[in-house]
């Protein structure tokens, strides 16, 4: 069995409290790892600055360097892990049998993330909008209209408080290394892989140990890094997000809210889109913030709902070895049967239909863990509750609601994809404050380009931009 | 019979046998205490009435306890607390101390000089080096109706000293997590170190103190920062408790905060483990060398521990084996025949300066530990 110890600025601790990682399915034991408490956390983060020397050693352009060919250990390798050594089939089966998620899309995500680390002089090119990258180092330079512009790393390290089972987020503070910026992560408890072998990748490629905190922990530890880092990242509820609204030291990452939105001038093909539609709510099982929760339309809304309940609803649980998975398991129980009874409740209201009631039981319990099959509901109003709901497996919200008034009642929306060819609708869409990534035109709400900025950009989050003016000094007499 | 109690040496198996001699003959008394008409307490006596024995006549050794049905905590909350006076008492002055409370009706246990006691046969326990007597203390924990800050109080004055306490309200910050106002725990948490730090450099002489687990680290953290430490301000003696008190913490404690094992780094640190109704169990002393493993004794014969099958309230487990804590309190304040703690742990062999069983590796009952609120303090 694998043993993941903390790590402490490139360290090893052997910590006395060592928790177990559980299979999903079965519930036994397939890796251990050692706990540290905030108190050591605390103490390490005193010494952050270190982290940030150790990486302004090294030029942007040779981190990038070494991102490269993390990329390839980490997508091809065979790497120190934790006591052992973890081949990538190693690696895939370890995260599927803690997350639940099935094999393929914990390779999809794999690679998803070693894309990001190969592309990082392009993504960081985007980021910056093509910023000569040593004046982040420097921390000012001349960009080229004989402006001297100027931007403070507001921070030695980011911490990040990891979650359970959305290895893709990982991508998120992968750029902070070519950035020269340390890393203090919190592992989720049942997601301690990405990191893990994210960090050894990096360090063999040459990346300075000493640039990475790695403490799995309970709250205790996850509360310290976070009081302790002058800028981290959460990722959780509704509920975290809202904890941490206006806190310029916090970026919080909750649900998405991600929505298709239908203009009137091509809704009467709806079924053209439905392809787009049904990836952006089943790809990985529905768990991502990526992924499609609400389709909004003026009509056919009942005949959309049916036409992708038709597509998903038939969908039903698979070994998670098998190619065509499409279903994560949750690994808590009590989270399907709570998620649950929340869409009993929703499906409870006046207006609202099951779409996919005909195809069977939608909870599926094992004795370890337990399933939520796809649903697709319709409600005839943006009135209705579930209208704003997200759920953690492939659910969507059909909502029937007159074009004029979708921006106004969408609420807050990560990915925003507009079928529309109505050049008065897409003025409106890019100009509507909720939605943060828009997509014009048939673009899955899954499909990230990672060439654009996107939400939450990280460079505005740990660098400011500020004035820096310089003069000569005089020459003292009789120099 | 398991290793451990083959290993026991027979000098100890002397002590132990002599240990249950004395709780027997203290289980009696105690007994006897509750139950007869002009010294017990309301409570018992109406209780008496629903048994199906007579303790009076049928507890004839410590062991007979188990005839009594487990003591249940809902008896502690609400009134009128004076059933739980025994006549033998009456007309002393009164204190009533709380647990829980977050939500709902606390538990209260009434006291008379239990708290003193406890803290006075614990003091016994206190190195004279690293504790001095007549120095200053001070109390850095909960105070409002939690008997603590009395009892560590008193044990200064007891020592000759005078206690300095600043005070923490568990409740508030159960609520605070409750609701992830985490930025306002961490302002109330400096809130309170700010006020340590403050006592503790104003030249009152302070060597000793009482900290919980995680306000020690915090003051030890509030001190590194304004470029001292617990060493030179002048600490000698520690002594904490709790869940939160493991092997992990104090290996981070004693090799972190501390400079090391009390020989190098200069400050003794001593676990405890103790609540309102038990009173406050020592621990065997904690090395390194013993994977700073915390060992707990409990006040015998004024207050047992035993850990019990999980399935058997009434089933002791084997030496080194798991089971739920289950507390006995015999003074003649206060009896309780047989508590489920909310904790669980490892059942400790006797040795020589507690001759009698222990419990190690306290931590939350599995069961219970989902809806507990740990790290309070």
């Amino acid at each position: 069995m694998i043993t993941l110890h903390p790590l402490r600025w490139g360290k090893t601790y052997e910590s006395m409290e060592m928790n177990d990682v559980v299979h999903f399915d079965t519930g036994e034991p397939i890796a251990k790892f050692g706990m540290v408490g905030g108190g050591i956390v605390t103490r390490d983060l005193k010494q952050a600055h270190k982290a940030r020397e150790a990486l302004l050693k090294y030029s942007t352009d040779d981190l990038i360097g070494m991102c490269k060919e993390a990329a390839v250990l980490f997508e091809s390798a065979d790497l120190t892990v934790g006591d052992s050594t973890q081949s990538v089939e190693d690696f895939v089966h370890q995260q599927s049998a803690s997350t639940g998620l099935p094999e393929h899309m914990c390779r999809s995500n794999l690679k998803k993330n070693s894309f990001v680390l190969a592309h990082m002089d392009e993504i960081l090119q985007c980021l910056t909008r093509g910023l000569d990258l040593s004046i982040l180092s420097k921390g000012f330079g001349e960009e080229g209209r004989n402006v001297i512009v100027s931007y403070q790393c507001q921070t030695p390290i980011l911490g990040a408080i990891l979650p359970n089972n959305s290895p893709g987020v990982h991508t998120l503070w992968l750029p902070a290394i070519p950035l020269q910026v340390g890393l203090a992560l919190k592992p989720g408890s049942q997601e301690p892989w990405t990191p893990y072998r994210m960090v050894s990748a990096f360090i063999q490629a040459g990346v300075p140990a000493e640039a990475f905190g790695l403490y799995p922990g309970g709250h205790d530890a996850g509360g310290a890094i976070m009081t302790s880092s002058p800028r981290s990242m959460i990722f959780g509820s509704a509920q975290t997000v809202a904890q941490h609204a206006g806190n310029p030291r916090v970026q919080a990452h909750g649900p998405g809210f991600s929505k298709i939105l239908i203009g009137d001038d091509v809704v009467d093909d709806w079924e053209n889109y439905l392809d787009v539609m049904v990836e952006s709510v089943l790809s990985n099982s529905g768990r991502s913030c990526i992924n499609c929760s609400g389709i909004w339309a003026s009509r056919h809304t009942r005949e959309i709902a049916q036409a992708i309940a038709e597509k998903i609803g038939p969908v039903d649980v698979k070994p998670p070895a098998d190619p065509d998975a499409a279903l994560a398991a949750f690994t808590v129980k009590a989270m399907a049967t709570g998620t649950y009874a929340m869409v009993e409740s929703d499906l409870a209201e006046s207006g609202v239909t099951d779409m996919t009631a005909q195809f069977g039981e939608k909870l599926i319990e094992r004795e370890h863990c337990a399933y939520l099959r796809p649903m697709v509901v319709h409600a005839d109003s943006p009135d209705r509750a579930v209208a704003a709901k997200e759920y953690m497996f492939p659910f969507v919200s059909v909502v029937e609601c007159p074009q004029a008034e979708m921006l106004r009642r969408i609420g807050p929306t990560l990915v925003g994809t507009v079928l529309t060819s109505d050049a008065s609708f897409i003025d409106q869409a890019g100009r509507c404050v909720e939605i943060d990534r828009v997509n014009i035109g048939p673009i899955p709400t899954n499909r990230l380009n990672w060439l654009q900025p996107h939400e939450g950009n990280i460079i505005d989050f740990l660098f400011r931009s500020r004035a820096y003016q310089i003069a000569d000094m005089p020459v003292p007499a009789g120099a | 019979m398991s290793s451990a109690e083959t290993e026991m040496s027979a000098e100890v198996a002397a002590r132990a046998s002599e240990a249950l001699d004395r709780l027997n003959e203290h289980t009696l008394k105690t007994v006897h205490w509750h139950f007869s008409e002009d010294t017990g307490s309301p409570f018992w006596l109406t209780k008496k009435a629903e048994l199906n024995f007579d303790p009076l006549t049928d507890v004839k050794s410590f062991d007979d306890l188990k005839k009594f049905p487990h003591f249940e905590d809902e008896w502690l909350r609400g009134g009128p607390i004076d059933r739980w006076v025994p006549k033998g008492h009456a007309g002393k002055p009164v204190y009533v101390f709380e647990t829980g409370g977050t939500t709902g009706i606390p538990k209260s246990r009434m006291v008379i000089e239990d708290h003193w006691k406890d803290y006075e046969l614990f003091s016994d326990t206190l190195p004279d080096e690293h504790f001095p007597r007549g120095s200053n203390w001070l109390m850095l924990g909960p105070s409002g109706p939690r008997r603590l800050r009395l009892a560590v109080e008193h044990l200064a004055q007891h020592r000759g000293g005078i206690c300095f306490c600043i005070d923490l309200d568990p409740r508030w910050v159960v609520k605070l997590i409750k609701k992830g106002w985490m930025e306002h725990l961490e302002e109330y948490k400096k809130h309170c170190i700010d006020q340590a730090v403050t006592v503790l450099t104003a030249d009152h002489d302070i060597k000793c103190m009482f900290a919980t687990p995680k306000l020690l680290e915090g003051l030890g953290q509030a001190l590194e920062d304004r470029g001292t430490s617990l060493q030179e301000i002048g600490i000698k003696g520690i002594f904490s408790g709790g869940t939160e008190f493991t092997p992990q913490w104090t290996r981070f404690c004693v090799e972190e905060m501390l400079g090391g094992p009390v020989e190098e780094g200069g400050i003794y640190m001593t676990p405890t483990y103790g609540n309102t109704l038990m009173g406050l169990a020592c621990s065997k002393p904690v090395t390194a060398a013993d994977n700073y493993k915390i060992s707990y004794y409990a006040p015998q014969p004024r207050a047992v521990t035993e850990v019990v099958q999980f399935e058997d309230y009434n089933q002791v487990v084997g030496y080194g084996e798991t089971g739920r804590v289950k507390l006995y309190t015999l003074t003649d304040e206060f009896f309780v025949p047989g508590f489920m703690e909310r904790d669980e742990g490892e059942r400790e062999a006797p040795f020589e300066t507690y001759p009698w069983d222990g419990v190690s590796g306290v931590r939350p009952f599995h069961e219970l530990a989902s809806a507990t609120t740990v790290g309070v303090y």
